[in-house]
């Protein structure tokens, strides 16, 4: 479809081209890109599969500390360096702190998929609402236990080591992270859904109990859907970590009222359960946010929980949804023109 | 430890029994609404915990205008119905018909909206009430706040009023009739839509009571409304939408364990501790169904 | 030699109260149509879904190809290819027919299927086939949802098809359908027994389907079964007559 290459070439050019342009937007495009990860990663459980979870930010944060725990602690003594309240100012090497920060983002990876299994243990067996419920208490009370592990700081946070590079190039390092780990998310997300884990993930959200009727083992695609999605998670958890140089429970690891909810928000927006759905949700939602911040200030939040709602009540299919429904034959829907009426051979 | 186990135990043991009756009490209240609106709207209202802590912050409004916070109670009252009936209107009726998360989430919006309100207007800080009763001393040892005691007996007397109500009055059968069969209800003339605003209303108005009682035995902020909703949800789960006397028992057994958890764990466990019965609960519940070979739907 | 496919073995079920069946007994013969009748609400989809698995039973055993499933769950049951349809006709509504049907490949182990099979290869050209079978190739392409109450039915059958069963527990494939079109399906039914070898066990509530189509027949009343035989004798007993005009 040419529509999807002139996309495709769009983005692409425009995140490589970016933070050249405008640099002092480096961060905030960054921050674009991270949250179309978590918008797409939202999405495979969420949209595609009918398993909404409101609990996707456990991963966001457990990766964060993780990738902290391990950079920290390959030099220092973990508990120690969180104790002094950053009185401890390491100052790493090139080398010492790129081998860290990779070993961490893979890392908290690795350890995000196993969380989700796990995890998935006690909430698969739960349909609509009690999943979203369940996974919202797993999100709160992961950040209730690590505000209680004084190891990694407890309430009071880890302070992130500092980037050896000059001060130009900081930005534009994490930038290349985030906007790689996004366009890695999508291609996945992409080819998972090109093949017939795609059917199969449509029909559990179609209709769960005749999937199992026709032998779909499905608790093998939640699960697999569900580390894919932990997985990016955890590294940009990781990642934005080290962005923001101080990570702490409530508002940076696991940000419930703010990112938790955002992500389910744009993939709305956008139209849940298509590809690009939650891709021009993340960037449209993304837009708002940053016009409205000057403008609004105080105000910014309760105006995107207004958004949010008006968007539930009023606009559920989405912009993808809108779209499909006004040009159905441009996304290759076919729509009968035929009357319905059942004649003598169907 | 061995001070606290065989000299100070059965004292604590009583403090603490009372601690979680008292504060089991507010959550029964809060239980009760929930379960209402569930069994006659099927909906999940992710906003139950703001609606209390709001209730909580008009009493410290009052509070502010040098009025002692029980007087704010039936001003509570009016408001929270009054804007119960307005966000049915505005937003629950219109999702009410569509897919579960869809409700869900847009009391979770809500939810969202309150909590930055309240804290935009009321700013962060934690908020106790001082009701200015003093302490009323059990035996030699064990001291109880007298406006406890007071909370309890209004949120007992105040949920009898509204089990009367539904038993014997016109709405309070129409409520019932619908929650059994809303087309049939319609059939026989009665107007749903005015049921359920009524029940949308009538709950945000025991949230408001239940959290003027909060401000004064506990305390609020902003955002500890998302806490008391999971809290809720574990109670009703638990005990299941029609079953009252199990709904009271589980409140109290999860007020019960919250403060042994906040005295042998830690004062900062005491909110993990909720959220673990709250998975533990849902984690049951599929135990449960998996038996009949069934999920929790 | 033909053997029993299924046997079900002194199988009781209650829920709550409500002894939905007691006590019954049957067998389906490989490669053979059976037909389940009786009156409503003498358990006969509490039969088939003690069967399929949906729930446990209270009492009893139930053998496929002689092996307990008994306490096996729906997913399970049907790897070992057993599938049911139902009788309000599931399917997966927002996606179109193709896309319905290639889903409903044999999750078998070592059948082509694996999690990320390619969506244009062979299963996509067995998915058009069958759906020409059924004659809904000309529809392949709609939204599934959009269908009619009797192409859907179709669909659904396609589907069973797709997943190459040994044996189709079908619960009333002729509810709802226009009569003109009952012979159409009754030929694919008849079809998929005799070409593709797929054991059929029916329940039916049209006596001129079943009779016609069925070489076994069992019959339930009041979660007992009442008799048991080829066709022609059980059109004829008068506790089948009995049970049918009686309840009334």
């Amino acid at each position: 479809m040419t529509n999807e290459k002139i996309l495709y070439l769009g983005l692409g050019i425009f995140g490589i081209v970016g933070p050249i342009l405008f640099p002092d937007y480096t961060l905030q495009i960054a921050m674009l890109w991270i949250m179309v990860l978590m918008a797409s990663t939202w999405d495979i459980t969420g949209g595609q599969m009918g398993y909404n979870s409101l609990g996707n930010i456990t991963f966001f944060g457990v990766g964060m500390y993780v990738c902290a725990a391990i950079q920290v602690s390959m030099f220092y003594d973990l508990a120690e360096y969180t104790a002094s309240y950053g009185a401890i100012k390491p100052v790493f090497t090139e080398s010492e702190y790129f081998i860290g920060l990779i070993l961490g983002i893979v890392a908290a990876g690795v350890v995000c998929v196993g969380l989700s299994l796990l995890l998935g243990l006690a909430v698969f067996g739960l349909r609509g609402p009690y999943f979203a419920i369940g996974t919202l208490g797993v999100a709160v009370a992961m950040r209730e236990i690590v505000t209680t592990m004084d190891t990694v700081g407890g309430g009071a946070g880890i302070s992130m080591p500092f980037l050896p590079l000059p001060i130009e190039y900081r930005s534009l390092f994490f930038y290349v992270l985030c906007f790689l780990l996004a366009v890695a998310a999508h291609f996945t997300i992409r080819w998972m859904f090109s093949t017939q884990f795609g059917l199969a993930a449509n029909a559990i959200r179609d209709d769960e109990d005749k999937a199992e009727a026709m032998g779909i083992p499905t608790l093998r695609y939640k699960q697999f859907g569900w580390a894919v999605a932990a997985f990016y998670m955890g590294c940009i958890g990781a990642v934005f970590g080290n962005m923001s140089g101080y990570i702490e429970p409530q508002n940076i690891a696991f940000p419930l009222p703010t990112f938790g909810i955002f992500m389910v928000a744009m993939a709305l927006l956008g139209g849940k359960g298509t590809l690009w759905g939650p891709v021009i949700g993340a960037i449209a939602f993304h837009i708002v946010k940053e016009t409205t911040w000057t403008y609004l200030l105080d105000w910014q939040y309760i105006v995107l929980g207004l958004v949010l709602i008006v968007n539930i009540v009023y606009f559920q299919q989405g912009i993808m949804g809108w779209l499909k429904s006004m040009y159905p034959e441009k996304f290759g829907i076919v729509v009968d023109k035929s009357t319905n009426v059942s004649k003598g051979d169907a | 430890m061995f001070e606290l186990l065989f000299v100070s135990a059965p004292i604590m043991n009583v403090q603490l029994l009372l601690e979680g009756i008292f504060i089991g009490s507010v959550f029964a209240l809060s239980a009760y609404g929930l379960a209402l609106i569930w069994g006659v709207m099927n909906v999940k209202n992710l906003a139950q915990g703001d609606f209390v802590i709001m209730g909580g912050y008009c009493a410290f409004a009052v509070y502010q205008l040098g009025i002692h916070p029980l007087f704010a109670i039936p001003v509570v009252i009016v408001f929270m119905f009054c804007f119960g009936w307005i966000v049915y209107k505005l937003i629950i009726k219109r999702v009410i018909d569509h897919d579960m998360f869809v409700s869900l989430l847009a009391t979770f919006g809500l939810s969202l909206l309150l909590q930055q309100l309240l804290n935009l207007v009321f700013g962060p800080e934690v908020q106790t009430l001082d009701s200015q009763y003093g302490v009323f001393l059990l035996g030699d040892f064990v001291t109880v706040p007298k406006i406890k005691i007071i909370s309890l007996v209004i949120a007992a007397a105040f949920a009898t009023a509204v089990v009367i109500f539904m038993k014997r009055s016109r709405m309070g059968q129409a409520i019932r009739a619908t929650a059994q069969d809303a087309r049939a209800a319609r059939v026989l003339g009665i107007d749903t839509d005015q049921v359920y605003a009524f029940t949308f209303a009538l709950n945000a108005a025991i949230c408001g009571v239940a959290g003027v009682l909060v401000s004064m035995i506990w305390s609020i902020q902003p955002f500890y409304g998302i806490i008391f909703s999971l809290r809720t949800f574990a109670i009703v789960t638990a005990a299941g939408l029609g079953n009252l006397p199990g709904v009271i028992g589980m409140s109290f057994v999860l007020g019960w364990f919250e403060q042994y958890a906040g005295v042998l764990a830690g004062a900062e466990w005491q909110i993990a501790a909720s959220v673990f019965v709250l998975i533990g609960v849902l984690v049951w519940r599929q135990i449960q169904a998996r038996r009949h070979r069934q999920v929790v739907r | 030699m033909s053997e029993n496919i299924i046997e079900v073995n002194n199988v009781s079920k209650a829920f709550g109260g409500v002894k939905a069946n007691v006590d019954i007994s049957m067998v389906v013969e490989r490669g053979s149509i059976t037909g389940i009748i009786g009156p409503n609400g003498c358990g006969k989809s509490t039969l088939f879904n003690s069967i399929v698995g949906y729930h446990p039973i209270d009492s009893g055993s139930i053998l496929f190809e002689g092996n307990e499933i008994s306490h096996l769950v729906v997913g399970d049951i049907a790897r070992l290819g057993m599938l049911r349809t139902f009788q309000q006709t599931r399917i997966y509504g927002e996606m179109d027919c193709v896309d319905n049907m290639q889903i409903s490949v044999s999750h078998r182990p070592g059948s082509q299927a694996t999690m990320f099979a390619s969506r244009r290869g062979e299963i996509r050209e067995r998915a058009e086939q069958l759906l020409e079978f059924v004659g809904l190739y000309s529809k392949r392409n709609l939204i599934s949802g959009d269908l009619s109450f009797g192409q859907q039915k179709l669909l659904e059958f396609a589907m069973a098809l797709m997943n190459e069963p040994k044996v189709l527990l079908l619960d009333e494939p002729t509810a709802g359908i226009n009569p003109t079109l009952i012979n159409g399906l009754i030929d694919r039914l008849r079809r998929a027994n005799e070409e593709l070898g797929i054991t059929l066990c029916v329940i039916e509530h049209n006596m001129r389907v079943i009779m016609n189509l069925a070489s076994d027949i069992y019959c339930l009343s009041n979660g007992k079964m009442l008799a048991s035989g080829k066709p022609e004798d059980l059109q004829n007993d008068p506790r089948v007559i009995d049970a049918y005009l009686g309840g009334h």
